[in-house]
């Protein structure tokens, strides 16, 4: 086969991407889990491990670089090309929001949850099936399921809808909670945030695929044009 | 660590019409890796190649001075047996020049002269080196034919193969796919990249894309002065010379 050597670099670098995007969905769980649990230690260790994400990051990002400089990619390779070095990115800024989720824990410090957690681990969990769907279909080059994972999102948004309702009500009703309550509506913020970039990842597989960039906008339920 | 094949010290060489074709030119060439040797013409490529197989020798030199150690031994002396030395580093030119003989007539010449007589050991070196050269499921059907029969590429690959029949231990190869169609080019270069783990090969790109694609290591040549060798990765993504880097960009060339 022509050009074994540069597919054989290609493939290396999905697998990369597999392996950063397990080490982000690790990281989202058991930041969720120390927020759960209230284990400082634990908030510790998955704020000191995301150094060896953008470590990870960069370092896909050097590889591309040198395969643009060296193997003047063309067409499909070169959307693939761009399209990783655009993964990588919002891969790292999902680990950036599980390193948020373990800053809030650990400056919450003593204080109790305002409530034992159940939606934002249900976050937690349905935005870490849908990256990990995502990437597989990416290093697949598989459009048609890229195509069907967004509207999970749907999901995640309505759980941070939720989320905000009661974090509200205990505010109005004990002023004093206030800091409490942003600390948990920043941690289902970023959670909502992370659903938000598995959406640009599927429309970076159909990219690939098609040479179309489309957004996949699944809108807001309580935003409705003309309303 | 990969050692050196080839170390290259101090090599200046000057023709009759005085032009300074290598200036003071010192690098290690690393064993089983590709080594390319790219920049403008004139810049003195072509001239070290030729220096490694002693080809210059047939060229109107005044000087020469420095040393090339092959494995350690100095490959400019008298003494050198040059016929032997371009058994061990065999040469591929940017024209394919088959002999007028049958495919297995141009591999077998070189060993026939060398005196193997066996034809099992014949037909184990047409084979073989067919092989490496990714030639011989195109014409292992056809090895009787006339050689001149064969395309542009497939002619450039029975050189490379005729090269390989004798066994060398370093490939040169002076713009070898300057000729060829982009397929073809493909072949020769993926070629290369299998036959790097047996040798050492020493490569002038016909255009800094081949180089870009090829370069396991890459030296920079202008107007006979080794301006800068690196890993070809280093040098074609942030070289540390501006003028490396203002010929990688195309703003000179």
């Amino acid at each position: 086969m022509l050009r074994k050597t540069f597919e054989n670099d290609i493939q290396q670098l999905k697998d990369e991407l597999l392996l950063l995007g397990s080490m982000v969905e690790q990281q989202t769980l058991d930041a969720v889990e120390a927020l759960k649990k209230r284990d400082l230690d634990a908030a510790r260790r998955v704020y000191a491990s995301d150094a060896k994400i953008n470590e990870k990051r960069f370092a896909i990002e050097n590889q591309v670089m040198i395969l643009i400089a060296t193997q003047q990619p063309m067409a499909h390779d070169l959307r693939l090309l761009a399209s990783i070095l655009e993964v990588s990115a919002e891969l790292e800024r999902m680990g950036d929001y599980a390193k948020g989720m373990a800053t809030v824990n650990i400056r919450m410090g003593d204080e109790p949850l305002l409530k034992p957690l159940i939606d934002i681990p249900r976050m937690a969990q349905i935005a870490s099936s849908m990256l990990h769907r995502a990437l597989t279909a990416f290093v697949n080059e598989d459009a048609e399921t890229a195509k069907a994972i967004p509207e999970e999102d749907d999901e995640v948004d309505g759980l941070y809808n939720q989320v905000y309702r009661e974090l509200m009500t205990f505010v109005m009703s004990d002023p004093r909670t206030i800091d409490r309550a942003n600390y948990l509506l920043w941690a289902a913020h970023n959670l909502e945030r992370m659903a938000d970039r598995v959406t640009n990842i599927c429309e970076r597989t159909v990219y690939i695929a098609t040479g179309e960039m489309a957004e996949m906008d699944v809108s807001d339920d309580e935003i409705k044009t003309g309303v | 660590m990969t050692e050196n094949k080839i170390v290259i010290e101090h090599l200046s060489l000057q023709y009759t019409d005085l032009t300074e074709s290598l200036r003071d030119i010192s690098m290690g060439i690393r064993a089983n890796a590709i080594t390319v040797l790219f920049g403008p013409a004139g810049g003195g490529k072509s001239t070290l190649l030729r220096c490694l197989n002693r080809l210059n020798d047939l060229t109107d030199m005044k000087t020469l001075s420095g040393r090339i150690l092959l494995d350690g031994e100095n490959i400019l002396t008298p003494q050198t047996n040059v016929i032997t030395l371009r058994r061990r580093v065999g040469m591929v030119f940017a024209r394919p020049v088959v002999l007028p003989l049958t495919l297995r007539g141009n591999l077998t010449y070189g060993l026939e002269l060398a005196g193997e007589k066996r034809k099992s050991r014949l037909d184990e070196a047409v084979e073989r080196s067919l092989r490496q050269a990714a030639l011989w499921d195109e014409v292992k059907d056809r090895l009787d034919e006339p050689a001149i029969a064969l395309s542009g590429g497939q002619q450039q690959r029975l050189c490379l193969a005729r090269v390989l029949a004798n066994q060398p231990e370093v490939i040169l190869l002076d713009e070898p796919t300057s000729g060829l169609d982009p397929i073809s080019t493909g072949k020769v270069e993926a070629s290369l990249q299998e036959l790097k783990k047996d040798y050492t090969i020493m490569l002038v790109p016909h255009s800094i894309q081949q180089a870009a694609r090829t370069a396991d290591y890459a030296a920079f040549f202008l107007q006979g002065e080794l301006v800068e060798y690196a890993e070809g990765k280093e040098i074609f993504t942030h070289p540390k010379n501006k003028r490396t880097e203002d010929y990688v960009e195309g703003r000179f060339g």
